[in-house]
């Protein structure tokens, strides 16, 4: 007799979201049409079915915004901080109510896993809202002298990886500290900020607080380059992060990037394996790898490396990719076409570099956007795939003999935005933490996140901090 | 007594020796490799000296020795680096006339207006050698996330930074600007004032017998329009600091843009600055990275009870 043991489909219900057939900009409190009546179309990643026809923000739908954000933003700042913090307070226990029906929006719109967007965004965006409703009245206490004054309108700028929760950390500190907000989501993910827009309208948030204006990359230069904004957040990519931190060159806007990353997991050779095995899947299949802060070169003790490897594999083996709605996929879809195929394009680099190509088997959907988690051996510092940021599920995998060689060689980056280390060794955790050039190093764990903790980049990561006291000071005029 | 009359007689016609400045970089003293000087006057327009007219290779040079020493300077204990700048405010007190008279020539002020200069500047050593220690307990902390995990954030230098001194404060305004730098751990390149060179020459002779290692500080002359634009587009410079380029002018714009290239952290110039005010903690912070640190508690459960 011969049992095997397969999962059932497990899908979440998607009746929890109604998806109306067209969106409009939110400003001044009301959903608008575009000045010049542009519009684009949002598509499931994992179907390429089209969800919704969204309104394409301008330069006249920046300047309308802007100015919105300028009106409120005397009465806003004004406001006594308890005033303010309950209006935070409100939106994140209404984030709450309604997060199953935004985690099935946001796996529709950005391809990840329920699962994940269940279990780690929604949680955590309520939460970024809870901890900022509190500093509102308490920003005497943060350390940047007594009675700290806000900036002024902030222009934010959020990318694809991360929809709802980018948005959160953008706008729940902005509102905090008194600022009003003109937000770009990105142009695949545009419909959660959509929804937000909602929740700021049940919350009773006074119009023009935040506004909303889906776009391409033309429509967030607009918004980072208006005379009238005082401040600029992005998170996205290094080459746009210069880009802006150019155009702001000779100006008061206050700036924080969060930019690229190439994040280094170093295990050592007491590490323990099992552990390591899923802090490493964490680390580079999370988010199908399409995270900043990802452990995407993996830099093991030579001693333990094929040790290593083979319990990987046989790890990666049993990740199931799939339908994102499915309560036990593991891997999701690629955000889009365009992402998927620069993976491919850097994967095809590595390939042809020399590096060695080992793909988890599992059959890809034939319609939508997908790539098998995927690992390269043979891997030297010179590698394409060990340079330049991929931001998919691709893990490269490096060798080192000494502590020494491991921080050298994790160093060896423009980036500095995460680490992990494995090891049973305290002190050479706390020795190898001391010496790595990353804003956050995870050790014995990875891709943990929370409000009340800092998180940001060295070098090429890009400046400031977001979360924690030391994200206030990003919309502080201190 | 006859000899006692000679040598008052030759006092009087002594000739006085004059003192060649040099530059102060990795803890020697050289000439500009370029082999220029300009000409330092006074505030009434007499010639004082001939500075060295440093070049974009002495601004490397600087930058390489500046690297260099990175390591063990921000590797040295907070208490450490306290104690040595307490030193340099020290040996700076020991030298307080010297110092008052380069900086009445530099800047035209009375003996008693640039005595009063001189102690602010002292004093301000010692208000950022008392900062070393203190610097990482008022910007980090222990993050109380939830879940069971230890996290705690603590602040690191950013690594080299560049520095255009004030133009008008020789002093005052390069020790305000100098030494919140290298308290927060960091090793610098700074472009001294054009016009009044001469006491940030002199500090260098300070800085090389106050145990501090050399490269930490690393001081060129000369004209910041040639040599910032090289520091400002440097890969291995990590911050810039835009005092001394002036709020609002074209050159500083120009070095912002060009420290955009590997996303240099920017100090930009304040409209207005002074000098003689308690300063805060902005020149620290702003060359400091915070760094976050995370590892399991072993509290797996709620009971609390399992590790």
């Amino acid at each position: 007799m011969r049992m095997t043991f397969e999962y059932a489909p497990a899908p979440e219900s998607r009746a929890v979201v109604d998806i109306a057939p067209s969106y409009g900009l939110f400003i001044d409190g009301e959903f608008t049409e575009a000045s010049d009546g542009k519009v684009f179309k949002t598509v499931s990643p994992s179907t390429e079915e089209v969800l919704s026809e969204v309104a394409l923000a301008g330069h006249d739908d920046v300047d309308r915004a802007v100015k919105a954000a300028r009106r409120a933003f005397e009465k806003w700042s004004a406001l006594p901080g308890s005033e303010r913090a309950k209006y935070l307070f409100r939106i994140a226990r209404i984030i709450q109510e309604r997060s199953r029906e935004l985690a099935v929006l946001e796996t529709l719109d950005n391809g990840k896993p329920i699962k994940e967007t269940r279990d780690a965004d929604l949680p955590l965006v309520a939460a970024h809202f809870f901890y900022y409703a509190g500093w509102a009245d308490k920003l005497d206490h943060a350390g940047y002298g007594a009675n700290p004054r806000p900036l002024g309108v902030a222009g934010q700028v959020i990318p694809w990886n991360f929809p709802l929760l980018m948005l959160a950390w953008k706008i729940a500190p902005a509102l905090a500290t008194g600022n009003t907000v003109v937000l770009k989501p990105a142009e695949t993910t545009p419909l959660s900020a959509l929804f937000f827009a909602d929740i700021c309208r049940q919350a009773g948030l006074p119009r023009g607080v935040v506004n909303i204006l889906p776009g391409y990359g033309d429509t967030g230069a607009a918004l980072v380059n208006h005379p009238d904004v005082n401040k600029v957040a992005f998170t996205g990519s290094t080459g746009v992060g210069k880009a802006i931190a150019r155009s702001v060159a000779g100006t008061n806007k206050k700036v924080t990037l969060e930019l690229g990353g190439k994040g280094a997991n170093i295990v050592f050779d007491d590490a323990p394996i099992d552990q390591a095995v899923e802090g490493i899947v964490t680390g580079i299949f999370f988010n199908q790898g399409q995270v900043c802060c990802a452990g995407s070169r993996l830099l093991v003790q030579e001693s333990i490396q094929d040790e290593l490897l083979d319990a990987l594999k046989r790890r990666l083996s049993t990740l199931r990719l799939g339908d994102p709605l499915d309560k036990n996929t593991d891997i999701g879809a690629i955000n889009s076409a365009e992402q998927l195929a620069r993976i491919k394009a850097v994967a095809d680099t590595g390939e042809a570099e020399g590096a060695e190509r080992w793909s988890a088997p599992c059959e890809l959907p034939s319609s939508g956007y997908w790539f098998a988690p995927t690992l390269f051996t043979n891997v030297t510092q010179a590698h394409t795939v060990a340079r330049d940021e991929i931001f998919g599920p691709v893990l490269s995998v490096l060798s080192f003999r000494t502590p020494d060689e491991a921080v050298a060689k994790a160093n060896n980056t423009q980036y500095g935005l995460s680490a992990g280390i494995w090891t049973e060794k305290g002190s050479r955790i706390l020795a190898v933490a001391n010496k790595l050039r990353a804003g956050v190093v995870w050790a014995n764990t990875f891709n943990k996140f929370d409000p009340t903790s800092p998180f940001g980049g060295y070098k090429e990561s890009g400046y400031g901090r977001e979360g924690g006291r030391h994200g206030l000071e990003a919309y502080l005029d201190v | 007594m006859s000899e006692t009359t000679d040598v008052k007689q030759s006092d009087a016609k002594r000739l006085s020796v004059f003192k060649t400045y040099k530059l102060y970089v990795g803890g020697k003293f050289p000439r500009s490799e370029s082999g220029r000087v300009y000409e330092v006057q006074d505030s009434k327009g007499n010639w004082l000296a001939n500075a060295p007219l440093a070049s974009r290779k002495d601004a490397r040079d600087a930058v390489v020795a500046a690297r260099k020493a990175f390591g063990g300077w921000s590797g040295a204990t907070a208490y450490n680096r306290g104690q040595i700048l307490y030193r340099v405010a020290e040996m700076l007190e020991g030298r307080r006339e010297q110092f008052v008279r380069e900086v009445g020539e530099a800047e035209g002020l009375s003996k008693s207006k640039a005595g009063a200069v001189v102690d602010a500047a002292i004093d301000r050593w010692v208000w950022y050698a008392g900062w070393t220690d203190k610097i990482a307990q008022i910007a980090g902390g222990g993050n109380p996330v939830a879940g069971p995990f230890f996290n705690l954030s603590t602040p690191e230098p950013t690594g080299v930074v560049a520095v255009v001194a004030p133009q008008d404060s020789s002093f005052l305004g390069l020790v305000s600007t100098i030494a919140p730098v290298i308290a927060a751990g960091n090793t610098l390149v700074v472009i001294a004032s054009e016009s009044a060179p001469l006491p940030a020459l002199s500090l260098g002779e300070v800085l090389a017998t106050s145990d501090l290692p050399g490269g930490v500080i690393n001081i060129l002359t000369g004209r910041a329009s040639e040599i910032a634009p090289s520091l400002a587009a440097h890969q291995d410079v990590n911050a810039i600091d835009l005092t001394g380029a002036g709020a609002g002018t074209d050159l500083a714009r120009d070095l912002e843009i060009a420290a955009a290239d590997n996303l240099k952290r920017v100090l930009r110039p304040a409209a207005s600055q002074d000098w003689t005010a308690p300063q805060g903690t902005e020149r620290l912070t702003a060359f400091l990275e915070t760094k976050t640190v995370w590892h399991p508690t072993g509290s797996l459960g709620a009971s609390g009870s399992a590790y």
